[in-house]
């Protein structure tokens, strides 16, 4: 299948990022049309597309524009996620270097459709250089009249705010990123109300990925069919596949979903010379982990669950046979139990509790009882846990196990480390990099 | 619309389930965890709260619901029509997942229930018995942490023992509006902790309390008891006239801890810190024996010799006899004394108010509160609109605080007060200032801007005056007329526990029990049939202002009669004092005198005071823990509370009473709780005309103070001096400091700024504490009434509304 590059068809531009350089190539034609069009039918025109958030949990984002109660006296607001801190995602960052403008018109039509005068986007805390673009794309495009009062004499009024978090995980959950951005303790909030109907600052409020809102102003400006002639039925459009792990080109990828993972990995150069796939993720580190044999499955929402994983970010990764999948999955591990918020029980306790365990097979030492244990202990998180992140936390050992499972046998003895030499499986491994250089 | 009508209106809001194949019906709204227990089916739960706003936190809940893919917490979901729950009973998959999050809980869990204040009475230890496994497959060692800290100086915080479930956050935050605890940290390594400010919240001890494991603990009952060995008594809360259900724990006749118990009518589940934690008076330093003065000084006496000397006197002295009972008396034994007053003394010189007060409120008191049913906490938690009068609830009344903000929570009620700054409580509850000099409550109330006059008039609206009004001229005739003009209810918040039944009572000159007034032929009939005498006076008596001025004139009488060689016969010869502080009242030196004076004194009291160190005769009486009795709170309610210790060896001031009518050889009184409570019954209300409302105008508007001097304004801090607090160190250690609050252009005007000193001087003393420049009218120095390093009473002399001078203190050693 071929790359079909819509959002990052022009990165390579020197002023991709510029309100010039957007509009050289087309940028900042759909927010006309969508300002002169009622906001009911951009909505309808999103619905009709098919698209689906890439945040991860794949929901219609027509049909969450469409909660929001309108014409109700409230204001309303847009909030961004921007907070991509998905072990293995690495898309949404890129998408605000060099996309930033497309981004901003999305938000503009996403506004005018759902009503709002005050749109934020959040961004994680530790990158300060798509903050920084960010902000001066925001300054940029109020300097020409795209932000502000009466966009373009439609009488829309938006005011774009570009915030960040302190460097938390779950604050790219949705009702966190909410009691974050109000300046709280950031952790989920109970549902119901959902954010539609009491979000920031209890008023109706829409959260979207940062790719699922750089989408729209190309599906505005080419409309439903051309949107639809890509991808499939359940899993329409492009998408921006970030590829990384034990291959030869790891990057950013644009193609129509129901490419393959194979067909993705043709194009990332393959795996590493003179190794071979291991196993590989579709969509970060909180779904379960796939196989060689999956390399043919369309990498779409329905396909890639069939195959029992999920799509996720659509971030893949990539681990050949250097990988130690017991040291992978401890990783995870460590950083579920680093990032849970505290709020509940099966994933405050019980990520540490699996993370503690799995290290002792890290070392050498696992308990034979907890082979058979950790699933079990996993499965008192998953599906009892507060938010999704406990979900994925208790995610990787299951399927590990199944696929790995004398991996888990051995680390009873062997230190992992021994097995699995870690100069092997890094990519740059410390006796070529360049040490000498940062001691002196 | 008919009962029947409105029973069927109801049911249509009902929405039908099954829990465990059960059928319920509950109102629209309910959450499944209640629902449960309507059918007796108990769901474990750690952060749930009935009253706190559901978080599904911890997660123990979880039930199976048909239809959802995974477990529910049942303490977030709400019932809907036909849903089918199944719980631990009934499903695996409940049971399973609940399981698993009590093995999650205790995994780190220290398990050193033998040494924790909670084992015996603990959530944990009760819910793991149930959900809980036989030993733990937790091999990692466990996470620890110093235990315990302090999060103030009488809560203490154990993290090893804390599940997380925010019940104290939520408490802090939701329902005493002092969000000063919160979480820290995040993962394994959550934990509650503070900020740069300590937990001190008046309402800190109820975390303690709902804390569902022993991670939170009381400085003060820390290792004292395990619950299993305490004998627990009903109670009702001796401080104030909120009317909290207490729960008194003792053993050893000693009061080891009180709790509050639920009561939804009125406390809810709460109290506030001072009914929970100030209890050590009631054994630390009392009076044990009748003493009688020999000699001019005290000595013990057998009770026979005291009842015979006090007799003999009040034989003699008869109706030129007083009687002054401070406000913590029991309905009962306030009901006693007013009896013993007209029956046995023949007099109706009496008052229970020993604190600032008018002949305004008098008037006041008889003609709209006493013997009435009024407005009550449901009326408030509904109101839409709350005019607080010279009323401070965060400080005077904890639970009208609380309940006032549950309604501005819960559906976003209107607070406006008349004050002269907007306090600390005012603003937790969004309350809006009508700022007023002190001694103008009447003309604020009076032209009241029109926005909030029309907010009045709304159904439901509600005008709460405190005792303090009673020292502004005009005030309550003002919020009358208000009430009058609004349609607004009106309610009398006294401070203490026992002004409201010694009202009822008739433990006030001119009132006989129930309201009736004594000038009124049929009321005096109707009292003195269940009183069995022939006759009551037909006058009105002396208030205490009027005994004392009646003693001082005594005195200036008998010294000229003295000079002329004539006989003069003193108009009051003996009095009797109950439970009275000298510094309560607006002039203490006034009182001293008058104590001083009379010829003869007859002091009960629970301890040793100014007053039972002047009397002729000092009785003791027993505490609220060596009787039983009734407290009425500000509503009128009764609130009954248990004797904590059967087997004392203290009289009831009414027994006392009785044993001195005994020996006057009149006619047996009724001596016993039940006796006077069948008295009280057969009374009741007043149901006649009540005297006229009074009609004081508001005085000409005060003037502001200028540079040298400021009108005063005070109150009683609810954690202040008060003798009820005496022996609490832990509790003593979270009051509010002391400062004096003046606005910024008087402390310009005075030269000094935050935190410096200022002297609030007046003829007879001084004051002199740090500044807390305050938004609020030029001219005016608020002080706390009864707080260290400023007793208002005592130094200066004087009340709310008198002109004080201020200055630097620098000043005075400079002029020096
Ligand atoms: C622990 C956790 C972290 C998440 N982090 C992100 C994130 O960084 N960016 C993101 O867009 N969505 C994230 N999500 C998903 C959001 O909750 C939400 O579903 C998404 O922002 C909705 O946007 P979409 O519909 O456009 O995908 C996260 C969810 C969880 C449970
Ligand atoms: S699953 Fe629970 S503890 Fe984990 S991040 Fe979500 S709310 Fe916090
Ligand atoms: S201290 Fe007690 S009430 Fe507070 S969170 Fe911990 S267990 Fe819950
Ligand atoms: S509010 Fe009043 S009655 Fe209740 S505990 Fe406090 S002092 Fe006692
Ligand atoms: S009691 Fe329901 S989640 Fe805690």
């Amino acid at each position: 299948m071929a790359l079909t590059p819509v959002i990052t068809a022009h990165w390579d531009e020197p002023d991709c990022f510029t309100v010039d350089g957007y509009k050289k190539v087309g940028g900042y034609r759909a927010i006309k049309k969508a300002l002169k069009m009622d906001p009911d039918d951009v909505i309808n025109i999103i619905k009709d597309s098919g698209l689906r958030g890439r945040g991860g949990a794949g929901f219609p984002t027509g049909m969450k524009w469409s909660f929001v109660p309108q014409n109700d006296g409230h204001p309303h607001y847009l909030t961004v996620n921007g907070d991509e801190s998905e072990p293995g995602a690495c898309k949404d960052i890129p998408i605000m270097m060099a996309n930033p403008q497309a981004l901003i018109e999305g938000i503009i039509i996403t506004c005018w459709a759902i009503r709002a005068e005050h749109a934020f986007v959040y961004i994680r805390g530790e990158v300060p250089e798509p903050i920084r673009r960010m902000h001066a794309a925001v300054a940029d495009a109020e300097a020409h009249g795209f932000l502000g009062e009466n966009i373009l004499g439609s009488g829309m009024n938006l005011k774009l705010t570009v915030t960040s978090g302190a460097g938390a995980y779950i604050c790219g959950e949705e009702t966190a990123l909410l009691d974050s951005l109000e300046g709280r303790r950031g952790q989920p909030r109970l549902k119901p109300p959902f954010p539609a109907v009491a979000g920031l600052y209890s008023a109706p409020t829409v959260i979207n990925n940062v790719e699922t809102i750089t989408s729209v102003p190309y599906i505005i400006e080419n409309g439903v069919s051309w949107y639809r002639s890509m991808g499939t039925d359940k899993s329409p459009g492009f998408k921006v596949w970030a590829v990384s792990g034990h291959v030869n080109r790891p990057g950013i990828y644009e193609a129509p979903l129901g490419i393959t993972m194979g067909e993705l990995l043709d194009y990332a150069g393959g795996i590493r010379d003179g190794h071979e796939l291991k196993f590989w993720l579709p969509g970060g580190s909180s779904v379960p982990l796939l196989l060689q044999d999956h390399l043919d499955t369309p990498m779409t929402y329905e396909d890639i669950a069939a195959a029992g994983s999920m799509l996720g970010t659509g971030t893949p990764m990539l681990f050949d046979d250097t990988t130690s999948v017991v040291k992978a999955i401890t990783r995870w591990l460590e950083f579920y139990k680093h990032e849970s918020c505290g709020k509940c029980t099966p994933c405050r306790e019980g990520t540490a509790w699996i993370t503690g365990s799995l290290e002792r097979f890290q070392e050498g030492v696992g308990r034979s009882e907890d082979i058979e244990g950790l699933v079990e202990l996993s499965n008192h998180i998953l599906g009892r846990s507060f938010c999704a992140l406990g979900d994925a936390a208790a995610t990787p050992y299951e399927p590990a196990l199944k696929a790995f499972r004398s991996e888990f046998e051995a680390a009873r003895h062997q230190p992992v480390d021994e097995a699995f030499p870690p100069a092997a499986t890094m990519i740059i491994p410390p006796e070529t990099a360049n040490l000498a250089g940062a001691a002196t | 619309m008919t009962a029947q009508a409105e029973g069927e209106a109801a049911d249509t809001d009902l929405v039908h389930a099954f829990i465990d194949g059960q059928p319920v019906s509950v109102p629209k709204g309910t959450l499944i965890i209640r629902a449960a227990e309507q059918v007796g089916v108990e769901i474990p739960r750690f952060c749930d709260h009935p009253l706190l706003d559901p978080v599904a936190a911890c997660r123990q809940c979880l039930v199976e619901v048909e239809g959802m893919p995974k477990p529910q917490p049942a303490c977030a979901l709400y019932v809907s029509e036909d849903m089918k729950v199944k719980t631990q009973d009934t499903s695996t998959e409940a049971e399973v997942a609940q399981k698993g999050v009590m093995e999650f809980l205790l995994a780190n869990h220290p398990l050193d229930c033998p040494v924790c204040d909670k084992g015996g009475e603990c959530p944990l230890q009760n819910q793991a018995m149930t959900a809980g496994r036989t030993t733990s497959r937790y091999t990692l060692p466990k996470r620890t942490f110093p235990k315990p800290i302090n999060v103030s100086a009488q809560v203490l915080l154990d993290r090893e023992r804390c599940v997380n479930c925010q019940r104290c956050t939520r408490f802090a935050d939701e329902i005493a509006g002092d969000p000063l605890i919160d979480l820290m940290e995040r993962g394994a390594e959550q934990q509650i902790g503070i900020g740069e400010e300590p937990f001190d919240s008046y309402f800190s001890g109820n975390t303690i309390q709902i804390c569902p494991v022993g991670a939170l603990t009381s400085a003060d009952y820390r290792f004292k008891a395990r619950p299993f060995d305490l004998v627990s008594v009903p109670t009702t809360c001796e401080h104030c006239a909120s009317g909290c259900a207490t729960r008194t724990d003792w053993r050893h006749e000693s009061v080891e801890r009180r709790y509050a118990w639920e009561d939804p009518a009125v406390n809810e589940d709460w109290n506030c810190d001072k009914g929970r934690f100030a209890f050590k008076y009631l054994s630390e330093n009392r009076l044990t024996t009748p003493l009688v003065r020999e000699d001019g000084q005290l000595r013990k006496a057998s009770w026979p010799e005291a009842l015979r000397i006090v007799a003999a006197r009040l034989a003699q002295a008869g109706s030129r006899s007083a009687v002054v009972t401070g406000g913590r008396l029991s309905l009962e034994d306030a009901y006693a004394y007013g009896r013993f007053a007209r029956t046995d003394l023949g007099t109706d010189n009496i008052d229970f108010r020993t604190r600032p007060t008018s002949q305004e409120e008098q008037d006041f008191l008889a003609s709209r509160v006493a013997g009435t049913a009024g407005p009550t906490y449901a009326d408030l938690e509904a109101a839409p609109t709350v005019l607080l009068v010279g009323f401070e609830p965060e400080e005077e009344s904890p639970i009208v605080y609380l309940r006032l903000r549950k309604a501005v929570r819960k559906h976003g009620m209107r607070v406006f007060s008349i004050a002269p700054f907007a306090s600390e409580g005012l603003e937790k509850l969004s309350g809006e200032l009508l700022a007023t000099v002190p001694g103008s409550e009447a003309a604020t109330l009076r032209s009241l801007p029109d926005d909030v006059a029309k907010e009045l008039r709304a159904d439901g609206a509600m005008i709460l005056v405190g005792e303090r009004l009673a020292q502004s001229q005009g005030g309550l005739s003002a919020a009358v007329a208000l009430s009058e003009q609004t349609g607004a209810s009106l309610a009398w918040i006294p401070r203490r526990a026992g002004e409201r039944g010694s009202l009822d009572a008739g433990a006030i000159s001119g009132l006989l029990p129930g309201g009736r007034p004594i000038t009124d032929a049929a009321a005096r009939q109707e009292v003195a049939k269940v009183w069995g005498i022939e006759a009551l006076p037909e006058t009105p008596g002396l208030n205490l202002a009027g005994i004392i001025a009646a003693i001082a004139a005594d005195e200036a009488g008998a010294a000229a009669a003295e000079d002329s060689e004539e006989e003069y016969e003193r108009s009051i010869e003996a009095l009797i004092l109950a439970g009275v502080d000298v510094s309560d009242v607006a002039e203490p030196a006034a009182l001293q005198r008058a104590i001083d004076d009379a010829p003869f004194v007859v002091a009960l009291d629970i301890r040793p005071t100014e007053v039972t160190a002047a009397a002729d005769v000092v009785f003791p009486v027993a505490t609220v823990a060596e009787k039983s009795g009734t407290f009425v709170d500000w509503e009128g309610r009764r609130r009954p509370f248990a004797i904590t210790f059967p087997e004392t060896q203290m009289f009831s001031d009414a027994t006392v009473l009785s044993l001195i009518a005994d020996n006057l050889d009149h006619d047996p009184a009724p001596r016993n709780v039940p006796a006077l409570r069948a008295e009280i019954e057969a009374l009741g209300a007043w149901a006649g005309e009540r005297p006229d409302v009074p009609q004081v105008p508001a005085p000409p508007a005060s003037p502001a103070g200028d540079n040298q001097t400021a009108v005063l304004a005070t109150w009683r801090l609810l954690l202040d001096l008060g003798v009820t607090q005496e022996g609490a160190p832990y509790l003593a250690a979270t009051r509010r400091p002391s400062v004096a609050r003046i606005s910024a252009a008087t402390a310009a005007g005075l030269g000094i700024g935050e935190g410096d000193p200022v002297r609030v001087g007046s003829q007879t003393g001084s004051i002199t504490l740090p500044v807390a420049v305050t938004e609020m009218p030029d001219g005016i120095v608020w002080v706390p009434t009864n707080s260290p390093d400023s007793r208002v009473t005592e130094s200066l002399g004087v009340g709310a509304g008198a002109t004080v001078s201020l200055s630097r203190p620098t000043d005075l050693t400079e002029g020096a």
